[in-house]
């Protein structure tokens, strides 16, 4: 691993300067993604700036939606008595990423900065309709997440809060790989307020992404058999040592399945 | 290289260390406390486990000066007066171990469990919960089994 400068800024505006003065900066959160990464030699920033300094964690369960602030460890979420009523879809996804030791490290903003296109947080953003709170502005989850470990994101805009919908019934159901615990498949079901239902998969694809025939068939009824017949394509899925992308197509409507029937 | 404190097992202490130094660098390099070992070096096998501020987290995906002015507990730090915890002596008695490399991450790992879901559990939950302590050896079941009973002494 490259050396670097490393500064741990207490408050959110100083993080920003740090980034704008760095030559080739980094912002980190829990770091489970970036201090492998840099163990790697993927990435040798000039300079980190650790964001745990920023104490920004807690969860507000509000009339119509649930903020949780940026810094909130997975476990955090996993264990709120809160929003285990509030939205337990979410909750459950929380306490089932990685293990214990990296729940927790691991937080919300940090996961849903690097859209990691295995990690689990994006779905669940996508399928509540979530909104993304930065430094700069509110972003949809629609627009947030662009594809493979790319977001909306500019260089120095760090997410503080990710805002979700209070929502009828959340679910979600996963397929982790044994050995790094990431999805190979996940899918993350949401049935809003009005009724209509959103479906977000991870891990099978190059990003996050919604599935159209299944949010219309679980709006008309939301059960696991409203998805019979309802096959994804296998084409652009991601194909490796772990899984086909045929393989990962049907892996979705099993997963989806079960999440709809898991969903509270 | 920036100068770092931190309290390890009750004690103070200090040291240079370089942005990149890890966790479990600092602490096996420069504290020579070698009880905590690097498996995978990449965050899965749980063999690094030490407990920062209270909660179990991985050593060698932690940077040392992350962890500056944070209370740390290796394995070193469990056994009082030249008597061992009583999870450490519930690995002993179940031979919760062959090789021992994986021991001290699955008895921080343990301790950690029993903090958070308490004393009385069961086996599936013990199972659930080591999903980031990897053994090679013993198949888990006596290091299960001495999770349950290291538990119910604590």
């Amino acid at each position: 691993m490259e050396n670097f400068n490393y500064v741990r800024p207490a408050k959110v505006a100083d993080a920003v300067k740090a980034m704008k003065k760095a030559k080739d900066g980094k912002f980190m959160a829990g770091g489970h993604t970036l201090i492998p990464t840099l163990k790697q030699g993927l990435a040798s920033p000039t300079d980190i700036i650790d964001l745990g300094g920023l104490k920004n964690t807690g969860i507000k369960i509000g009339a119509k939606s649930v903020v949780i602030q940026a810094g909130t460890t997975h476990a955090e979420v996993a264990a709120s008595k809160e929003l285990k009523k509030a939205i337990p879809g979410l909750a459950a996804l929380a306490g089932g990423i990685g293990d214990p030791h990296v729940r927790h490290k691991g937080t919300i903003g940090g996961s849903v900065s690097n859209n990691d296109p295995a990690a689990d947080y994006p779905s669940a953003c996508l399928a509540l309709g979530a909104t993304i709170h930065t430094t700069d502005r509110k972003l949809a989850a629609d627009k947030f997440f662009t594809g493979m470990f790319s977001t909306a994101l500019k260089d120095t805009e760090i997410v503080t809060a990710v805002e979700f919908p209070l929502v009828k019934k959340s679910g979600y159901a996963k397929f982790p790989n044994p050995a790094s615990l990431y999805a190979m498949v996940g899918v993350f079901v949401a049935q809003g307020a009005d009724g209509s239902a959103r479906v977000a998969v991870t891990g099978a694809g190059p990003g996050v992404f919604r599935v159209a025939d299944m949010e219309a068939a679980l709006s008309r009824k939301f059960a696991g058999s409203s998805l019979d017949g309802i096959a994804v394509k296998s084409k652009g899925l991601n194909s490796d040592m772990h899984a086909s992308a045929e393989y990962r197509a049907h892996l979705i409507t099993v997963m989806a399945k079960r999440a709809v029937e898991a969903a509270k | 290289m920036p100068a770092i404190t931190m309290k390890v097992n009750g004690q103070a202490v200090c040291g240079d260390v370089e942005g990149r130094t890890l966790l479990v660098e600092f602490l096996r390099d420069k504290l020579g406390l070698t009880g905590t070992h690097v498996g995978c070096d990449t965050s899965q096998c749980g063999a690094c486990v030490v407990h920062v501020d209270g909660k179990a987290v991985k050593s060698c995906t932690a940077l040392a000066i992350s962890c500056a002015d944070s209370e740390v507990t290796t394995i070193e730090g469990l056994a009082r007066n030249g008597k061992l915890h009583p999870m450490q002596e519930a690995f002993r008695e179940h031979h919760g171990l062959q090789c021992g490399f994986c021991t001290p991450g699955m008895i921080m790992a343990a301790v950690d469990i029993v903090k958070r879901k308490g004393k009385k559990l069961d086996e599936d939950t013990i199972r659930h919960e080591l999903e980031g302590n990897i053994c090679r050896c013993t198949g888990y079941q006596n290091i299960v089994a001495a999770v349950k009973a290291g538990a119910a002494s604590m």
